[in-house]
């Protein structure tokens, strides 16, 4: 009765509402549409044998390993960064705020190409070794020791990873950095430090009353910001191509197969790999949501 | 790119500051700073260290092309000439294409995202949950996959492709569209037919991947706001019109604001749905396309110079997110109750 | 800053106008479209020039060219999706006949133009870092402990197939001509027509040599021609680059004499690039005669010139002769004698669960 009431005020109803179903219509769904489509040019068997065609899993294993490593990462690393920025003043913290979204902004090709060239053989980070032993000689040179340590000595820390499974990680967490730190800091932000000086003051130490008192607080947003960091970076192609090695089964990710397969006239096949990532991402959404939805129950109860 | 992140850091209520055992705290905050250096400061300084190598000049010159302060000495020059003047020539378009795919990519969404939050918040009806779902769907799909469903659709042997490969554009001459110079920003005397690798291509693909920001933005906020404002507005007999003009604009204004700039940033920095539709030709190609050719034709430099162009835009792009907080968070001050928040999808 | 109407309309109005004054486009009269794979961009540029200077000057008409460059197989699926090429100038046969299968070529299309369409060739070499450090000298040190090979994917490169072919050909020492004599020419056309049987395909030694080849010494298999070069020139990655001869020559002239050096095995493959006027679109546009007189340029002497010139092996005997010194004379094999064809070698060795993917044991 409330609705209809209200829709009897406001207008532009239909106005908008067949507006929006129109876009989306012509946008998104008719598209998606076709790939439905297309994937149901295969048998079930034909479906079947190239999804689980040897080359296909490992590219998946690898495009789902290296997302769910990275997204780990970001787990903890994004949640140190959330709490070194809501609990504590060091000068430069608005800084390194603002900076969080940065991967949001940036193009992901951007991304690609410079990760790519930082951990080249001779890139700041891939020939970090050689450089900081190029660099201790010529200090040691200008003291009057010349050849302080051999040229190679510090080749241990060169992190060439350009080309390897480990440069896709790297990538994958700059891309999904943002999704943790976003997700816990507000949380952080509304928390009450009143509970913890009362598990303090009951005797428990930082770590429990972190354990026990905080971390239950923000583990839906914890987990929400990992699942997403996930989602995004099982789905990315753009920074990964410029990193990614293209070796069947050792460093080709799912996406770079599906334009392979596009690139060999098969389209079905193409189209079918797509499909389960789509469909992985959009479980993975779900699943999401409904453990939010848990625990906002559970909180509200 | 799955439930972008519409969060907005609420930095606005004192936060609870603790001053933990000084070596912990220490080590975390060296922690941080150390990733936060080595995953994002890092590779934007080495962006424009790399876009920089030659010099200023060089810089200049990717887009500019040569400056042409002594005319070339034999042939072998004047080829050389002729190659760097056509190259930055490439990088001029390539620019421009951009901005014009943005041009038409994010008015459409602006459009649709406040269409769409018109009619998801201020009415109930059935399928709405579903609606907001789908809304959201684009993010949950790989761009390779975005640009992939375009081709199934108007690709030659696609379910629309007799059509769309026969599809003639309308003349935009005879179009008086203010601001557009006569021509079509996205090429019209290139290609006027076919729709597939043609910048028509480019601008559904973006539209695709960029549907669902500026009505993610909003629509929270127009949630959180109700219709009680409206409702009296209307009541004393403004028009509908004038009533979102005057009464809902001014509260959204902020989150409108704020998507209107991620849904920017992402359309000039697609790059794997739009690659997938380009068909690799130089006059469809986009800022982020153009890099990669630049450094496939081992050109470095000018691959991170058109880089660094995208890092500026991002840099733009963050300086106006926190301005933007900042603004919300005052205004949220002044008048309590809406707040700029959007959580993960909902 | 209100978000005015006014506001908005003025800035995307500023915006588009912007993009309205982008590079200057000149009043072309002809527009023709070249579709080609990943190396050529440096010589289609050249040819193009030369092709308008020569229209022009025959027919009065201005000639402006739109170049499109990437993995041959991409190149070909982009046709066939309906990109309007007025030619297509790839690097295999295969790629035009699937083409042509989609009804977008007529067949007989390999015997339109001269020498099978294909009015330049090239072969597979290696290119090394300088000194050759690893000692690369033929197909057989590519396995060698430690050697680290670049080369383009065979599933999507046409430069990748063509180098998966010269080794597999090269290590079952397969049938060579003198390509460089109308004789040696002759000669690998009989053979081409006469063979029935290819016991190359059996050849075990080839198998293993490829499966270790693949297996444990490519680190990198970039999905273009172009990208191969990039990771071995630019990324610094591996001791050998196994690529076409053009690209390794233009790697070397890019990145300087004193970085590579290119050593060319005992034998190789004639690696022959084809190129077709696609049929359904000039009869579209109307630019048949302008696309057919393109393609037949490439075969005359001044083409040929400059094909040699960035180190493609040109058809012409003379501009062989001229640029023997930086084409030295290979003995090679040609895919039509050793191989029976396209058709054969693609189904056997790249097609979906072909020798290729069964290489792939993918680790655990």
């Amino acid at each position: 009765m409330v609705a209809a009431a209200k829709r009897r005020v406001i207008p532009g109803f239909g106005l908008t509402l067949g507006y929006t179903l129109v876009t989306l219509s012509c946008f998104v769904l008719l598209p998606l549409g076709a790939l439905a489509v297309r994937t149901a040019q295969l048998s079930w068997p034909e479906f079947w044998a190239t999804i689980t065609d040897p080359v296909v899993v490992a590219a998946y294993r690898l495009t789902f390993g290296a997302s769910a490593v990275a997204a780990l990462c970001n787990a903890v690393l994004g949640l140190m960064t959330a709490w070194v920025l809501v609990r504590y003043r060091f000068p430069g913290r608005r800084l390194l705020d603002a900076l969080i979204d940065f991967p949001f902004a940036l193009p992901t090709a951007v991304a690609g190409l410079t990760f790519s060239n930082l951990y080249l053989k001779d890139g700041w980070i891939g020939g970090f070794g050689d450089r900081l032993a190029g660099l201790v000689n010529s200090a040691g040179a200008s003291l009057g020791y010349p050849a302080l340590i051999p040229s190679d000595s510090l080749g241990w820390l060169d992190f060439a990873y350009t080309n390897t499974p480990t440069g896709i990680v790297l990538v994958l967490i700059f891309v999904g950095l943002p999704f943790v730190v976003r997700s816990v800091q507000p949380v952080l932000q509304e928390w009450d430090a009143e509970y913890e000086l009362a598990a303090e003051s009951l005797g428990a130490g930082p770590f429990t009353t972190f354990r026990r008192v905080i971390f239950p607080e923000i583990f839906p947003a914890w987990l929400s910001g990992s699942s997403l960091a996930f989602a995004r970076a099982v789905g990315e192609y753009g920074s990964v191509i410029f990193i990614a090695g293209n070796i069947p089964g050792k460093s080709q990710i799912a996406p770079l197969l599906i334009v392979q397969k596009l690139d060999d006239f098969q389209y079905a096949q193409a189209t079918a790999i797509g499909m389960v990532l789509l469909l992985a991402s959009l479980a993975i959404l779900l699943v999401m949501n409904g453990i939010e939805t848990w625990v906002r129950r559970r909180q509200t109860a | 790119m799955a439930g972008a992140p519409l969060l907005v850091s609420a930095s606005a209520s004192a936060p609870p500051v603790t001053r933990g055992h000084p070596v912990w705290r220490r080590l975390l905050i060296a922690g941080t700073v150390v990733f936060l250096t080595i995953f994002i400061v890092l590779p934007v300084v080495n962006v424009f260290t790399q876009a920089l190598s030659k010099g200023v000049a060089a810089y200049t010159e990717v887009f500019t092309g040569p400056a042409a302060d002594q005319p070339p000495r034999n042939l072998a020059e004047k080829r050389k000439l002729s190659t760097r003047r056509a190259q930055s020539e490439k990088t001029a378009s390539a620019i421009a294409m951009s901005v014009g795919v943005a041009a038409v990519v994010v008015p459409l969404n602006i459009l649709f995202g406040l269409m769409a939050a018109w009619a998801v918040t201020k009415f109930r009806f059935r399928g709405r949950l579903l609606l907001i779902a789908l809304i959201d769907l684009p993010f949950s799909v790989s761009p390779v996959v975005a640009g992939l469903i375009f081709v199934l659709l108007l690709g030659r042997t696609g379910l629309f492709g007799a059509w769309a490969t026969n599809f003639v554009w309308p003349d935009p001459t005879s179009i008086a569209w203010r601001g557009f110079g006569g021509g079509w920003p996205i090429g019209f005397d290139r290609f006027n037919s076919g729709i597939i690798f043609t910048p028509l291509a480019i601008v559904l693909a973006s539209v695709f991947v960029t549907f669902p920001f500026v009505a993610r933005s909003v629509i929270p906020l127009m949630q959180a706001q109700g219709t009680d404002e409206e409702v009296a507005a209307l009541s004393l007999g403004a028009s509908g019109w004038r009533t979102f003009r005057f009464v809902t604009l001014p509260n959204i204004r902020w989150a409108l604001l704020y998507g209107t700039i991620l849904c920017t940033a992402r359309a000039f920095g697609e790059f794997g749905a739009v690659s997938v539709v380009s068909g690799n030709t130089d006059a469809n190609d986009t800022m982020p396309l153009r890099i990669e050719k630049l450094w496939n034709e081992y050109d470095n430099q000018a691959a991170f110079t058109v880089a660094s162009l995208l890092a500026l835009l991002a840099m733009v792009t963050l300086v106006l997110k926190t301005l933007i907080d900042w603004r919300a968070a005052r205004s949220a001050r002044r008048d309590t109750g809406a707040t700029l928040q959007a959580g993960p999808p909902s | 800053m209100m978000l005015t109407r006014r506001n908005l309309v003025g800035a995307f109005g500023a915006m588009a106008a912007g993009a309205a004054f982008g590079p200057a486009r000149a009043a072309a009269d002809i527009k023709l479209l070249n579709v080609s794979y990943d190396p050529t961009r440096e010589l289609y540029t050249e040819i193009n020039d030369g092709f308008a200077a020569v229209w022009k000057a025959k027919t009065g008409a201005t000639v402006t060219f739109e170049q499109s460059h990437g993995g041959s197989g991409k190149q070909a699926r982009s046709v066939i999706d309906g990109l309007k090429a007025d030619v297509v100038t790839l690097a295999l046969g295969w790629d035009i006949t699937a083409i042509e299968k989609a009804g977008l070529i007529k067949s007989g299309w390999q015997t339109r133009l001269p020498d099978n369409a294909a009015p330049y060739t090239s072969t597979v070499a290696f290119l090394v870092r300088k000194g050759n450090p690893k000692g690369i000298k033929d197909w057989a040190d590519l396995t060698r402990p430690g050697v680290q090979v670049i080369t383009p994917s065979p599933k999507t490169s046409g430069g990748g197939r063509w180098a998966f072919l010269a080794v597999w050909g090269g290590i079952a020492k397969a049938k060579t001509f003198d390509l460089t004599t109308p004789d040696g020419n002759a000669a690998a056309k009989s053979a081409a027509e006469g063979a029935t049987s290819f016991p190359i395909y059996d050849n075990a030694e080839a198998k293993s040599f490829i499966t270790t080849l693949y297996n444990s010494h490519v680190p990198v298999l970039d999905t273009g021609a172009r990208g191969a070069t990039v990771s071995f020139a630019q990324k610094q990655i591996g001791d050998v680059l196994i690529n076409w001869e053009n690209e390794l020559w233009l790697a070397k002239e890019e990145f300087g004499a004193d970085k590579f050096e290119i050593v060319y095995p005992a034998t190789s493959i004639l690696g022959e690039p084809p190129v077709a006027v696609v049929d359904a679109v000039v009869d579209q546009k109307g630019t048949r005669a302008v696309a057919e007189a393109y393609l037949q340029y490439l075969y005359t002497p001044e083409a040929q010139d400059v094909i040699a010139q960035l180190h493609y092996r040109p058809r012409n005997l003379d501009a062989v002769k001229k640029y023997s010194a930086d084409l030295p004379n290979v003995p090679l094999f040609t895919i039509d004698a050793a191989f029976g064809g396209w058709t054969k070698a693609h189904t056997t060795f790249f097609a979906d669960g072909g020798v290729f993917d069964s290489l792939y044991k993918p680790a655990q």
